[in-house]
């Protein structure tokens, strides 16, 4: 029937998308970042067994050396083989990603849940705090803190802490504050359950999803920050390898691209990796952007 | 292949003697999801001759909106118009260019949607968007328009038009939003207006008001109306002729009358008989004609009749799929049974069936009131809510959504909550509920004085009262899954000891709601609206309680669905005793199922009376009013009714008026009623009312 009716009307009309090709539009890029940062995970873990040369040997007569057979990517101001250093420097960048990122994003919820939850004088008090962090550009005030603290990977870190809570728990309080009056809860209320218990079995589960995607799109913000911060000197101790540090070193050595190109690339395609996959979260957890 | 053809050749008759001015033929639109192909619209036909009033009635899902969707060609992917014509004033729509839809739309067709709130753009004056439809159709100079808007706005019944249309969109209320959308649709004249469900998300009065609107732009502009919507009282108001779809197909078409008076299909019998009637009540018939099942899959349509599976008048001839067939001049039906010539029986109404309470299930002993004896007092509610203020050193405004109320409950009754929209009814059951504090006054309930009492102190009761919500799709916590919903508050009070109790328990809760037990292990999304309804009804019964507010618990679902959960509301109080505080906008239903009925207007109360004198002989002029909006679905009876539309939207519960609150609408209001605020007097044996000239206005 449904063949004969084709044929009888024209109507004019691309053929409908093959299921895989629908599925590769929506979720395709997702899957492309989801790769990118697995490899890199895998890379950070497996970096000794990937190559035969140390992150810090110096060798001082094979210095500034273009990418060969025997150096991949070249070597670096100091001889150190740059592939070498690429990989462990991944550790770093991953780590401090992650771990700045899942603090603040627990610190922060933390603090708006119980900002939204109180109202009051708890919430004006709180929120006036995050709009004193926030009013700073994030860049310069981790500087400032940072350079007080001294240099070293946990000073940074925790420069960067005192920057990056309040946009979740910003986040975090407007999401709770929008649950708060769903039906659901008032269900919860009036069946007795304690404030606590609404909060964490009603409310913070239904309100993660942006949390998810926020967190996901932010560890590579914080990946370059931290990268930002080592260009600037601060963040690592050298010899410690690390992209921004070594973007630092090249930056000068003009002729000797292969020093700072390659850990640049390496910052973007994490960094490009985290944001396709957030996009991909984002869109999942959209029901609006779901269909199509 | 064969039925295909009968539906096109049928749809080449039009029952109307002049040329249709849209000629709908064996229209396919498809839906192309992951799943596969929803057949939304199925092989639909039908015409609407130039000036005629066509009404399409079906429950949601249907097909009634992608049906009016396609007329315009408004679908977006992945749905798609897979076959037929659409013939507007003889043009197929389904060929034309982009360039001639452009044309078409707002010149020729012209469409109000459902939702006022979201159809008109926020950000421009009302004028813009007014001025727009008619410019882009480079009729008219940029004056002219501007001038037509303003005459247009008078016309649509909008006070000062000239300043109103130098508002923006969100300083109109919903009706007059819909008024606004109603002048843009008439702004270049079209022969067709297309009105998708117009006043479902506006209060009766208001709809009465839109309606009446509808019925004298028909007449007075010989504007074709093509009506959907799901309340055949609103169609049997507006339209000379329905179509009735089903599944994606039209079931019934014929003459408004007849088919209200005597339908041809088993699915318009059951939609008819499943609305209580306001006009005609029954005392003692209390359940409702509902009939079993869902809808079929649209995936998965059956090759027979699509209505069979829950058919009362099945027989064996419905493997087979019938056509829409010709039974009578003008009427049409796709139902082997009635094409055969019978008649469908007026219906007996169900008994339930004898309730097997299970032990577990049983109440509280020793604490139980006997029925009569006073359960909830509520003495001069009052609750505000503040505003932001506009500036810092600004008066602080309140909204006054509950403004005084004073109100008993009964052991074993049911009272019903009316009003419009705003008029404070579910806050009230929120202040009831302790979701809110009250500002003043005293909530006692069980002679406990609750209106103060923090949630700890209270948690004990929450056992005995309990609240069923509007909103079926927000009301159950999506990432739980049945079990888990409805064995938290099990597990909470102590109620169940063990695992494997409270898993028992649960099976029996599912039971008692006519669920499958097997549905604790599923998530909400799984499950139609009907059931969620269920479900949240069940974590009610979970505590045992003795008292249930309901706040418009069916006012989401479709006809058929709504007199299944008042069935079983009716079964769950003559099994358990419960005691209801039923809160809804739909007086039928209030009447059907409540003892007594309050009427709320702007925080205060009109008028409280026993549902039967009530109805019969309303005291307070807004009582009567509200019952006279309600549309009846007969139209006979309809012609005979006298209307009473009444003018205007209920002011600001920022700034109410003086004295009594429904002064500024009220016909028959004098000086008095801007002094002083009349009190709630008894004027008749238990009948209630606040109005200074009660039972005057008649």
């Amino acid at each position: 029937m449904s063949l004969a009716q084709a044929t009888a009307v024209p109507v004019s009309i691309a053929p409908v998308a093959s299921k895989r090709r629908r599925w590769w539009r929506r979720y395709g890029l997702a899957s492309l970042g989801a790769t990118i940062i697995l490899a890199w995970i895998l890379i950070a873990i497996f970096a000794p067994v990937l190559t035969s040369h140390s992150p810090d040997l110096v060798d001082v007569t094979n210095r500034l050396k273009p990418p060969s057979a025997a150096n991949l990517l070249g070597t670096d101001a100091l001889g150190r083989d740059v592939l070498t250093r690429l990989l462990y420097g991944s550790r770093i960048s991953l780590t401090t990603g992650f771990v700045v990122v899942i603090l603040a994003a627990i610190f922060g919820t933390l603090v708006g849940g119980i900002a939204a939850y109180s109202r009051g004088r708890i919430e004006e008090i709180v929120m006036r705090v995050t709009d004193l962090v926030l009013c700073f550009p994030p860049i310069i005030l981790a500087l400032a803190i940072a350079a007080a603290l001294g240099i070293g990977a946990t000073n940074t870190i925790i420069a960067m802490l005192v920057v990056w809570w309040p946009k979740f728990a910003r986040l975090a309080r407007s999401l709770i504050i929008v649950q708060r009056s769903q039906e659901y809860v008032e269900a919860a209320m009036v069946v007795g359950l304690s404030p606590a218990r609404i909060l964490i079995r009603h409310i913070i589960p239904n309100s993660v999803g942006p949390l998810i995607v926020l967190v996901t799109l932010d560890i590579g913000n914080a990946i370059i920050t931290f990268a930002g911060l080592s260009f600037l000197g601060l963040g690592v101790i050298p010899p410690t390898p690390e992209w921004g540090s070594m973007v630092s070193e090249g930056r000068e050595l003009i002729e000797q691209w292969w020093v700072a190109s390659f850990p640049g690339l390496a910052i973007l395609s994490i960094v490009v990796g985290f944001n396709f996959l957030g996009d991909g979260i984002r869109d999942w957890l959209d029901p609006k952007s779901r269909r199509r | 292949m064969s039925f295909v053809k009968t539906i096109a050749g049928t749809g080449q008759a039009a029952p109307t003697s002049a040329t249709p001015i849209l000629d709908v033929r064996d229209l396919r639109t498809q839906f192309f999801t992951d799943e596969g192909v929803v057949k939304a619209v199925d092989g639909v036909s039908f015409s609407v001759a130039p000036g005629e009033t066509l009404g399409i009635v079906g429950e949601s899902g249907s097909g009634k909106t992608v049906a009016a969707l396609s007329l315009m060609r408004l679908l977006e992917e992945p749905a798609r118009i897979v076959g037929g014509q659409i013939l507007f004033q003889g043009r197929d729509v389904v060929q034309m260019t982009a360039e001639e839809l452009r044309a078409m739309r707002g010149d020729g067709i012209a469409m109000v949607f459902q939702d006022p709130m979201t159809s008109l753009n926020p950000v421009l004056k009302i004028a813009r968007q007014l001025a727009e439809t008619m410019l882009v159709h480079g009729k008219v100079s940029e004056e002219q328009a501007l001038q037509r808007a303003v005459t247009l706005l008078g016309r649509m019944g909008i006070t000062a038009p000239q300043r109103a249309i130098d508002s923006y969109p969100h300083q109109f209320s919903g009706g007059m939003r819909q008024r606004v959308m109603l002048a843009m649709g008439f702004s270049n004249e079209p022969s067709l207006l297309i009105a998708d469900e117009p006043t479902t998300a506006l209060d009766v009065t208001i709809q009465a008001q839109i309606l009446d609107l509808l019925a004298e732009l028909n007449r007075d502009y010989n504007t074709a109306i093509v009506l959907i919507s799901h309340d055949l009282g609103v169609i049997a108001n507006v339209c000379s002729r329905v179509v009735v779809m089903y599944a994606g197909e039209v079931v019934e078409e014929g003459p408004t009358e007849q088919i209200l008076t005597d339908p041809r299909h088993p699915y318009t019998w059951a939609l008819i008989n499943a609305v209580p009637r306001i006009d005609r009540h029954v005392p003692g018939q209390r359940r409702l004609v509902t009939i079993e099942g869902t809808p079929p899959d649209p995936l998965n349509q059956p090759p027979g009749c699509r209505f069979a599976a829950r058919c009362p008048f099945k027989i064996a001839r419905c493997d087979e799929h019938p056509a829409l067939t010709e039974i009578r001049p003008g009427r049409k039906t796709r139902c082997w049974v009635t094409q055969a010539g019978e008649n469908l029986p007026q219906p007996k109404t169900q008994v339930a069936a004898p309730a097997t309470v299970k032990a577990g299930m049983d109440h509280g002993e020793g604490t139980k009131l006997r029925r009569g004896e006073r359960m909830l007092e509520l003495r001069n509610v009052v609750k505000h809510f503040p505003l932001p203020k506009d500036t810092f050193f600004g008066k602080q405004k309140v909204v006054h959504a509950v403004d005084g109320v004073d109100l008993d409950v009964a052991q074993g009754e049911t009272v019903g909550l009316v009003g419009e929209s705003g008029c404070g009814k579910s806050t009230l059951a929120r202040v009831v509920a302790r979701i809110h504090q009250p500002t003043a006054g005293s909530v006692i309930f069980h002679g406990q004085d609750i209106s103060n009492a923090s949630q700890a102190q209270i948690r004990p009761l929450r056992r005995r009262m309990q609240m069923v919500f509007q909103d079926p799709y927000a009301s159950l916590n999506p990432r739980m899954t049945v079990g888990e919903i409805l064995g938290e508050p099990l597990r909470f009070h102590n109620i169940t000891a063990t695992p494997a109790e409270t898993r028992e328990r649960i099976g029996d809760l599912l039971n008692v709601v006519g669920l499958s037990p097997k549905a604790a292990a599923r998530y909400p999304h799984e499950f139609s609206g009907g059931q969620r309804q269920r479900i949240s009804i069940a974590r009610a019964l979970s505590v045992q309680p003795d008292f249930i507010i309901a706040d418009e618990p069916i006012s989401a679902l479709d006809v058929n669905i709504q007199a299944q959960i008042i069935n079983l509301m009716i079964d769950l109080q003559e099994r358990f005793g419960l005691t209801y505080l039923f809160i809804a906008h739909d007086l039928a239903v209030v009447r059907h199922i409540s003892d007594r009925v309050v009427v709320l207007y702007l925080g205060k109360v009109a008028e409280i009376a026993p549902a039967d004198k009530l109805f019969a002989d309303p005291l307070h002029p807004y009582t009567r009013y509200l019952i006279s909006a309600v549309p009846i679905p007969d139209a006979e009876v309809e012609r005979k009714r006298k209307r009473m539309p009444l003018q205007g939207e209920p002011p600001s519960a920022i700034d109410p008026p003086s004295g009594c609150r429904f002064r500024t609408r009220c016909p028959i209001a004098q000086g008095i009623c801007a002094e002083t605020a009349p009190p709630v007097v008894e004027h008749k044996p238990g009948q209630f009312a606040a109005c200074h000239f009660a039972g005057q206005f008649k």
